[in-house]
C-alpha cells in the first residue's frame, strides 16, 4: 500500500577536501510519509539535505523529482521543484512581520505589496494545517517555537511539497516538540512529504513513518519506523565501536556550599534584563544542569558567572567572598573556568595553532612568559602535554585550531580549562556537535572532576544527558529559575513543564 | 572547457611564501593595466617603463634617492601596519605626521638648546608624542564610545594640515618668506649621513623599528593580546584581556611611529618646518602596508620601491608622460594586489569526476571545507 514515489535520490555524493561527506548514497521519499534521517553529527545529514534544498551540488549522482532527472541549481530552484527546508538557524528577519517575511520568501516582485491578502493566505493555512501564527506579529515578539511555525508557514506558502527540517526538536520543549509533530503529520496527510532530520531515536520512532540512518556518510540502515528498535538503531548509529561508559556516581550529600548567587539580574547582549532575580547554591562535587530550551538566559548566566557581562543587580559569592564586582582575569584565577558555547567564536581562536590557544588564558603566567615575553618552548611543551594527555588529534603544532575536527577542539578547550584544578567549571553545551566517541570522552573528564571536588555548573538543552549526568537540574525559562529538582526525584514530564514555564 | 567546469574552493592555509607569490603576481597585473593606459596615451609602455626602473633602481644614484624617498613611507607604512594586527584602521597617519613634525619642530625652533645628544633625543621623543597624541584621540573615542577609528583618524588628517598651514603662513613662517615655511632648525640637529652614502641615519630607524616591531608582535604578550583581539573579540574577552588598554597601547604606538616620519623628514631632508609636509605620505602608508601584507620586514621593501617609483616620474616628465601616472600605477597596483587577495583564501578547480590529488596541508577532517 506504498504511494506513489515523490523524490529519488540515487548514488549521492559530496566531498569536502579530502572527506566523503555523502559517499554513494540512495534515498526514496514516499508521498504522504515522515522520513527521518538518523545519525550522529558529522554523518552527512545536513549535507544530504543542504544538497536537495539547493544550497551544496553533488559531486556525482542523481536526483529525480517525480520520475524526472532535476538538477537542483539553488534554494529558488528547489522551491520551484516544491523542496524546500527549514534550517537550524532561523532565517527571518526580526524586524518585520510573520506576513511580510513570508512574503519576502516568495520571491515576489509585485510594487505594491498587497498585506491583507497575504495575511489571509496565512490565516488559511494556519487552519488547515493547526499551525498556529499571528501573521501581523513582529518576528522578535515571537517565540522560538513560534518562529519554527513562521519558518514552515514559509514552505506552505509556497506550496513546497517536500518539507526538510533540520534538527527541529532541538529549540523546543518536549511539549512544543510533541505539538510540532502532531503539525507535521498533519501535513503528511494532505499529501506532503516531510523529511527531518534527528539524532534522537525516541522521537524518530514515535513519529516517523521510515527510518534511514546514515553513518560516516554512507547509509547505515533503512527501515519502517514500525520494525525500529533502539538496539538496531544504536547499532546504525555508532557501528561497531564500543563506547566510553558514562557513569554518574551519586555525589556526596552536603558538599560543602561553593558558589552562591542571589537574586540576580543581568542584561543581554541588546540591553534588556535576561535574568530575572535568580537565587541559587552551588556545592562542591556536584554536577547542577540548567535545562531550558534554547534563549532562555543560558548563555547571559554562563557569562556573567564568568565576569563578561556586567551584574545589573544582585550578588555572587564564591567560597564565602563576594565576586559581584570582579573582571574576567580575577575570576580565572579565583579558579572559574569556562566552556562556552561558541567553541570557535569564544573558547578558541580559530586562526591560532593549538599552542597559542593552549595557553589563551595563561599566557600571562610565570610559567609562559616573563618581563612581557612569552617562554615559546614552555608554551610548545604545554600544548604538547594536552596532546598526549588528551588525545588530541591535530594536523601540526601549527596548523590553525579551527582546521582541527570539532572533537579535538573540544577536548583542548575543555583539557585547557580543567588544568588547574579549578573550582567552579562552567561547561556550556560541552558535548553540542560532538559524535558519540568525543562526547563520551567529554562527559567522562566532567565527571572526574566532579569527583576530584569541582563544582560543574552544566547548560544543556538535551535532558537525556541532563538526566545522566546531573546530580541536580534547574530549570531556566524567560531568564527566571523555575525550580530545583534532585535528579532521581523528578521525570521529563516535570522537567518539560518547568521548562514551557508552567508553575509546578 | 567551459566557464561551468570551474569552481571555486575555499583553501585552509596560504603559506607564507604563496602569498608572497600571490602579491607580486598582482603587482606584475597592475603594471600591465597601466601600461594599456600609458599606451593610450601614445607611449609605449615598455619603454617607460624601462626608462623608470633604470633611473630609480638600475644605479647608485637612483637607488639613493629611491631610499629616501622611501624613508617617510617607511614610517607610516609601519604605522599602518602596526595598527592593522589589531584590525584597527588608522588612515591618520598622514595627520600624525604633522603634529609629530609640529611638536618636534616647535622644541627645535623655539625650545631650549640643551647639549647636543639629549637635544636629539628630546626632539625624537617630542616628534613620537605628538603622534602618539593625535592617534590617541581616535583610541580613547574608540576604546571608550566604541567610535569608528576609521573615520575619526582621516578627520583628524584634516585638522593636522590645517594646523601646520595656519603655523607655517602664521606664527612661524621664516621672515622675508613667500613660501609657507619656517626658518632653519638648528644644525646640531641635523640628521648624521651615513658615511658618505648620502642616506642619512633616518634609514637606521626605520630598519630597527621594523625589526623591533617584527620582535613585538612575535614575541611578546602584548604581542599576543593583540593577536587575539585581532581575530576575535569575544575570545578577548573570555581570556580577560583588557580590549580597550590595548586599543590604546596599539593606536597610540601607531602614532608614535607616524609621528617620527616627522622626525627623519625634518632634521634630515628639510631642515624646517613647511606646510604640506606629509604631501600624502600617510596615504602611500597605507598602500605600502597592504602590499606588504603587514609585514613591517617587507614594508622597508615595498617603500623603497614606492619611493623610487615616485622619483622615476621626473624621469618620464621629459618624455612628456605626465607626472600623475606614479599615482595611476600605485593606484592600479593597489587595486590587483586587494583583488589578489581573493586568491589567497579560494581557488580556482576545474571539475573533474574523480580528483585524488592530494591537497597541501589540508582540513585534518570534514569541518574546514563545509563553511556553513
Amino acid at each position: 500500500m506504498e504511494n506513489a514515489v515523490l523524490l529519488e535520490m540515487k548514488g549521492i555524493t559530496k566531498r569536502f577536501g579530502k572527506t566523503n561527506a555523502n559517499d554513494h548514497i540512495c534515498l526514496r521519499l514516499h508521498k504522504g510519509e515522515i522520513h527521518a534521517l538518523l545519525g550522529e553529527n558529522g554523518a552527512g545529514k545536513s549535507t544530504l539535505m543542504n544538497i536537495l534544498a539547493g544550497i551544496y551540488r553533488p559531486d556525482s549522482g542523481q536526483i529525480l523529482a517525480n520520475g524526472e532527472r532535476v538538477e537542483i541549481k539553488s534554494p529558488r530552484h528547489a522551491a520551484d521543484i516544491g523542496i524546500g527546508m527549514v534550517h537550524q538557524h532561523f532565517q527571518l528577519i526580526s524586524t518585520l512581520s510573520v506576513a511580510e517575511n513570508v512574503y519576502l520568501s516568495m520571491g515576489r516582485t509585485d510594487f505594491v505589496i498587497n498585506k491583507a491578502a497575504m495575511e489571509k493566505t496565512i490565516r488559511n493555512y494556519s487552519e488547515k494545517f493547526g499551525l498556529p501564527v499571528d501573521p501581523a506579529a513582529k518576528i522578535w515578539q515571537l517565540s522560538v517555537g513560534e518562529q519554527q511555525r513562521v519558518e514552515i508557514m514559509k514552505l506552505l506558502c509556497r506550496d513546497c511539497k517536500i518539507l526538510i527540517l533540520d534538527e527541529p526538536s532541538a529549540v523546543l520543549t518536549p511539549q512544543e516538540a510533541r505539538e510540532m509533530f502532531k503539525t507535521l503529520r498533519n501535513m503528511a496527510d494532505e499529501g506532503k512529504s516531510v523529511i527531518v532530520i534527528s539524532h534522537k531515536m525516541n522521537e524518530v520512532m514515535e513519529n516517523a513513518d521510515r527510518i534511514t540512518v546514515l553513518k560516516g556518510g554512507k547509509i547505515a540502515d533503512e527501515m519502517p519506523a514500525a520494525e525500529a528498535t533502539v538496539d538496531r538503531l544504536t547499532r546504525a548509529v555508532v557501528g561497531s565501536r564500543t563506547l566510553a561508559e558514562t557513569v554518574r556516581r551519586e555525589s556526596e550529600k552536603g558538599g560543602k556550599p561553593l558558589l552562591s548567587i542571589e537574586n540576580l539580574c543581568a542584561g543581554n547582549d541588546k540591553g534588556l534584563i535576561a535574568l530575572h532575580d535568580l537565587s541559587v547554591e552551588l556545592r562542591e562535587g556536584e554536577i547542577f544542569a540548567i535545562a531550558g530550551v534554547a534563549g532562555s538566559g543560558q548563555r547571559e548566566l554562563a557569562e556573567t558567572l564568568a565576569g563578561m557581562r556586567k551584574v545589573v543587580s544582585g550578588k555572587i559569592t564564591l567560597h564565602g567572598k563576594e565576586i559581584t564586582k570582579t573582571n574576567v582575569r580575577q575570576r580565572i584565577s579565583l579558579g572559574i573556568s569556562f566552556i562556552p558555547e561558541d567553541r570557535l567564536q569564544m573558547g578558541l581562536v580559530a586562526q591560532m595553532n593549538m599552542q597559542q590557544n593552549a595557553v589563551l588564558k595563561d599566557f600571562r603566567e610565570p610559567a609562559y612568559s616573563r618581563w612581557g615575553v612569552l617562554k615559546k618552548a614552555a608554551i610548545r611543551t604545554a600544548a604538547e602535554n594536552y596532546v598526549k594527555d588528551y588525545d588530541i588529534k591535530n594536523g601540526g603544532m601549527e596548523l590553525p585550531v579551527g582546521l582541527m575536527s570539532g572533537g579535538n577542539q573540544q577536548k583542548l578547550l575543555v583539557a585547557r580549562e580543567i588544568h588547574g584544578n579549578p573550582s567552579l567549571i562552567i561547561a556550556a553545551y560541552p558535548v553540542r556537535g560532538l559524535d558519540i566517541g568525543a562526547a563520551g570522552e567529554i562527559n567522562r573528564i566532567l565527571l572526574e572532576q566532579k569527583e576530584r571536588g569541582a563544582c560543574i555548573l552544566l547548560i544543556s538543552e538535551e535532558l537525556d544527558e541532563i538526566f545522566r549526568m546531573a546530580d541536580r537540574i534547574g530549570v531556566l525559562c524567560g531568564g527566571r529559575l523555575m525550580g530545583v529538582r534532585e535528579n532521581g526525584k523528578t521525570d521529563y514530564e516535570e522537567i518539560g513543564r518547568l521548562m514551557s514555564g508552567e508553575a509546578v | 572547457m567551459g566557464l561551468a567546469n570551474i569552481r571555486l574552493e575555499r583553501k585552509q592555509v596560504a603559506s607564507l611564501g604563496r602569498r608572497i607569490l600571490n602579491s607580486v603576481l598582482f603587482v606584475l597585473l597592475g603594471f600591465a593595466f597601466s601600461g594599456i593606459f600609458i599606451a593610450a596615451l601614445g607611449f609605449n609602455p615598455f619603454t617607460v617603463y624601462a626608462k623608470m626602473i633604470s633611473y630609480s633602481f638600475l644605479n647608485l644614484r637612483g637607488i639613493r634617492g629611491s631610499i629616501m624617498a622611501g624613508l617617510p613611507l617607511m614610517l607610516c607604512g609601519l604605522s599602518v601596519s602596526a595598527a592593522f594586527k589589531m584590525n584597527l584602521n588608522n588612515i591618520g597617519a598622514e595627520g600624525q605626521y604633522a603634529v609629530g613634525a609640529l611638536m618636534g619642530g616647535a622644541f627645535a625652533l623655539y625650545g631650549p638648546a640643551l647639549p647636543l645628544p639629549l637635544r636629539m633625543a628630546v626632539m625624537f621623543l617630542l616628534c613620537a608624542l605628538g603622534g602618539a597624541l593625535w592617534a590617541m584621540i581616535a583610541a580613547v573615542l574608540k576604546a571608550y564610545w566604541n567610535v569608528n577609528e576609521t573615520i575619526i583618524t582621516l578627520m583628524l588628517n584634516y585638522i593636522a594640515l590645517l594646523l601646520m598651514d595656519y603655523l607655517c603662513y602664521g606664527p612661524w613662517m621664516a621672515k622675508r618668506q613667500t613660501t609657507p615655511i619656517s626658518e632653519k632648525i638648528p644644525q646640531e640637529l641635523y640628521l648624521p649621513y651615513l658615511g658618505n652614502s648620502g642616506i642619512n641615519a633616518g634609514i637606521v630607524i626605520a630598519v630597527v623599528l621594523a625589526v623591533l616591531l617584527y620582535l613585538f608582535f612575535q614575541y611578546t604578550t602584548v604581542g599576543f593580546q593583540v593577536q587575539v583581539n585581532k581575530y576575535s573579540l569575544r575570545s578577548a574577552q573570555y581570556a580577560g584581556i583588557n580590549v580597550r588598554r590595548n586599543i590604546l597601547i596599539i593606536l597610540g604606538l601607531s602614532g608614535a611611529i607616524a609621528g617620527l616620519a616627522g622626525f627623519v623628514q625634518i632634521t634630515g631632508v628639510v631642515h624646517r618646518v613647511q606646510a604640506q609636509l606629509p604631501g600624502g605620505s600617510g596615504y602611500t602608508g597605507i598602500v605600502i602596508a597592504y602590499l606588504s601584507q603587514f609585514h613591517p620586514l617587507a614594508v622597508i621593501l615595498v617603500s623603497i620601491l614606492l619611493g623610487g617609483l615616485n622619483n622615476s616620474c621626473s624621469a618620464v616628465q621629459i618624455m612628456g608622460v605626465p607626472s600623475q601616472i606614479a599615482a595611476m600605477i600605485q593606484g592600479c597596483i593597489m587595486i590587483f594586489v586587494i583583488a589578489g587577495e581573493f586568491f589567497n583564501r579560494y581557488r580556482l578547480v576545474l571539475k573533474k569526476p574523480d580528483t585524488t590529488a592530494a591537497g597541501q596541508a589540508e582540513a585534518v577532517e570534514s569541518k574546514g571545507g563545509v563553511g556553513l
